[in-house]
């Protein structure tokens, strides 16, 4: 099952390593993950989206708490969360497609941040489903380019990751 | 007053009560050699390989309570060190190593001896640090210590720069040390302690499995306690060796792939099982499926939390300190009314004395011909009565050691467990017999382990060490040969280490006593011979059956009932 792990660790040389090592060493899956420092400098947040069976996110999240740069852990999926992630999307734009692609756009919340003769690089943020679903919508063949951020995960209500 | 990062360095050492620091010099850390010295409160052992000096401290801290220290350079420094910080990683060994690294302004331009120690260190050891300014050299050294020994304790990786050690800074070492993102686990919970007292006391068929983790908490006693106190039988891992003693009625041997029929079929057979200090890895209960065919409770005591549920299913997990959650658990059982039901003891202990009469136990058949390893293992113990520390290289010569010396106190068996380092023996007795003078300290070991770690016979000659070697020299890569004769039809493909010097003459060379014993009638009085010689370092060659293979034998990927035992009985 796919899980979106939350964690806060020293903002610290080397800590993102740890991390990225302890996945690859012990043969976990990453789908992505995004670090960047929280409002206190000192600490980075970090998302990590994941799958395994029930016994191997437990031993991920037992493990991560392990490193020493970790403060902690938080299985984000275990309850009410929001996900969300940004694209940026590059996409021929010629001709009848030009109004079908804003149109399209559109519906999906998406801006167009630039636009030239022949393309449009389109901002689209949302779950994943919904980029994936954008993709979907555009087809293979108008796609010039693709950069997505990976998920950023954050607690809802009062379920809230700090020190 | 202003000092030198090397001399912080130093006192850093000196203010931990370091007694020795084991090393070997190098560019990248002459100023720290410089400091070192300067002064003569922490004694430097130099020895011939950085590998060695890893497994020196880590010999020194698995026979005592201490933390091991240990000084390389940079480069090649470090990398030879690597096998041992991975040995210590594996086995939990409290340790801080210290290595040079070039001058900062050069990091990363593929400088000389530069090498990245902390991404290459990374997953073998507990934590490191690239120390990069001067005044941050005390306090990574103060966290260091705290982390290595605290928790489950490991090996921390300090690296420091050439220039950080000659730069200059006000030297002022912490009281204490507060790492926000880390708080080692110590009482364990109560409400589970308590659930655990009503599972044992509701067993039919309890086993109490103690690993590597009882002996390193000190946790001997309560371990003794509980377990005499329930009646139960014990088994040790090879790492828990001498955490519970040998010589106890209640004591079933050693567990896992070469562990006596007994332990391993009241393993697989028990109903409530109790895990205090060990991991349940694959040398030890073998087949997971297997393992779990047989419904059973289990109990887990750990100070580690990642150790829990990590191969089998545990129904009542407890992490806490052992000493702390033993004694709580000890005080929850003294003040029950209730106790372990006498009929059901009684036809458990029955079943196990039958294991222990039809299987196994632990025989051989000796000769009058030709040395049985077996047999020399067996006169080590008779003539040190069980109470000399013995380490061991990796091998059947190991396996022969931790079944047929019996370990009747914690810390006095000292292996390579978890990674299994050849060449692992003769550099951690060092540390042993430093930790240790005036004591007995046996180095089990084979023909093909010793050459790993042979040069160090020269440190043994610099600071007379007077270590007993005990060489089971067969001719083979004894534990590779057993395999390739079950498993690869008798093709012994490189097992056989021709061209094997004499290893009389290299001890000599190096300035020992060297024996050789061929006759089953010599084992005794050469041993005897070596002995009384408290001031040399004596090498017994051996020379043993080489056909003799280790049983009983769990084959890798069976379950723990599908023994394979002796054909000569």
């Amino acid at each position: 099952m796919r899980h979106i792990i939350s964690l806060l660790m020293e903002n610290e040389a080397g800590a993102l390593s740890r991390v990225a090592g302890l996945f690859s060493a012990r043969g976990y899956n990453i789908e992505s993950l995004t670090v960047a420092p929280t409002e206190d400098a000192s600490l980075s947040r970090m998302t990590i989206v994941t799958s395994g069976s029930d016994a191997v996110i437990e031993q991920i999240n037992k493990q991560l708490n392990k490193l020493i740069d970790v403060v902690s852990v938080m299985d984000l999926s275990e309850g009410e969360h929001i996900e969300r992630e940004l694209m940026l999307i590059k996409l021929r734009a010629e001709g009848d497609d030009r109004e079908e692609l804003k149109r399209l756009t559109d519906i999906f919340r998406g801006r167009i941040l630039d636009v030239s003769d022949h393309t449009y690089t389109i901002e689209l943020t949302g779950a994943r489903v919904k980029l994936d679903s954008f993709i979907d919508a555009i087809g293979r063949d108008l796609i010039l380019e693709t950069v997505r951020t990976g998920a950023s995960g954050i607690g809802r209500g009062n379920r809230i990751l700090s020190l | 007053m202003e000092m030198t990062g090397a001399e912080i360095t130093i006192r850093c050492l000196q203010e931990e009560g370091v007694e020795y620091l084991f090393g070997y010099p190098g560019g990248a850390v002459l100023h720290i050699y410089d400091a070192l010295f300067q002064q003569n409160k922490v004694k430097h052992v130099l020895v011939r390989h950085e590998q060695a000096a890893i497994h020196a401290a880590d010999g020194y801290a698995r026979s005592s309570d201490k933390v091991g220290v240990a000084l390389v350079t940079s480069g090649p420094g470090l990398t030879n060190a690597v096998t041992g910080i991975a040995t210590a990683y594996m086995d939990s060994i409290p340790m801080v190593v210290i290595s040079g690294q070039v001058p900062t302004f050069a990091i990363g331009e593929d400088a000389f001896q530069e090498v990245d120690a902390v991404g290459i260190t990374r997953p073998c050891v507990k934590h490191n640090f690239l120390v990069k300014d001067v005044k941050d050299i005390a306090s990574t050294l103060k966290k260091a210590f705290y982390l290595a020994k605290s928790g489950r304790p490991g090996p921390v990786l300090v690296d420091i720069p050439k220039d950080v050690s000659a730069h200059k800074t006000e030297f002022v070492y912490p009281m204490s040390v507060n790492i926000r993102s880390y708080q080692p686990p110590g009482r364990g919970d109560s409400a589970q302690i308590r659930q655990a007292a009503l599972l044992l006391m509701s067993a039919k068929r309890p086993m109490i499995y103690s690993g590597g983790g009882v002996v390193l908490s000190g946790a001997s006693a309560q371990l003794t306690d509980l377990v005499r106190l329930l009646g139960f039988p014990c088994t040790n891992t090879l790492m828990g060796l001498g955490g519970y003693p040998a010589n106890d009625k209640q004591y079933v041997g050693m567990l896992g792939m070469h562990g006596t029929f007994e332990a391993n079929m009241s393993m697989q057979h028990c109903d409530v099982l109790v895990a205090i200090g060990a991991r349940f890895d694959d040398r030890v209960i073998g087949n997971v499926e297997h393992f779990a065919q047989v419904p059973r409770k289990i109990i887990h005591i750990d100070i580690d939390p990642s150790s829990i549920a990590k191969r089998v299913k545990v129904d009542v997990p407890i992490v806490g300190e052992l000493k702390l959650v033993l004694n709580e658990l000890l005080e929850v059982l003294r003040a029950s009314r209730q106790k372990p039901d006498v009929a059901d003891m009684a036809t458990w202990w029955s079943q196990i004395d039958e294991w222990r009469a039809t299987g196994g136990g632990l025989r051989y058949k000796n000769s009058s011909e030709i040395i049985k390893p077996q047999f020399v293992i067996e006169t080590l113990h008779k003539l040190t009565g069980g109470d000399a520390f013995v380490t061991s290289d990796v091998g059947q010569h190991q396996m022969w050691a931790a079944q047929y010396y019996k370990f009747n106190h914690p810390r006095r068996w000292i292996n390579s467990g978890g990674l299994g380092t050849m060449g692992f023996g003769l550099p951690a007795a060092m540390g042993v017999q430093l930790k240790h003078p005036g004591e007995t300290v046996a180095c089990v070991t084979g023909e093909g382990s010793i050459q790993m770690n042979i040069q160090e016979l020269s440190t043994c000659k610099q600071y007379h060490l007077p270590i007993k070697i005990l060489s089971l020299n067969n001719g083979y890569l004894g534990m590779v040969r057993q395999w390739q004769e079950f498993f690869h039809g008798n093709r012994f493909s490189e097992s056989y280490m021709d061209a094997l010097p004499d290893f009389v003459k290299v001890a000599e060379a190096y300035g020992h006593v060297g024996i050789r014993v061929d006759r089953p009638a010599d084992v005794e009085p050469a041993m005897k011979e070596a002995f009384s010689r408290k001031d040399d370092l004596v090498f017994m060659d051996f020379r043993t059956d080489p056909t003799e293979n280790v049983f009983p034998m769990v084959p890798g990927g069976k379950g723990l009932s599908e023994v394979v035992l002796s054909e000569d009985l």
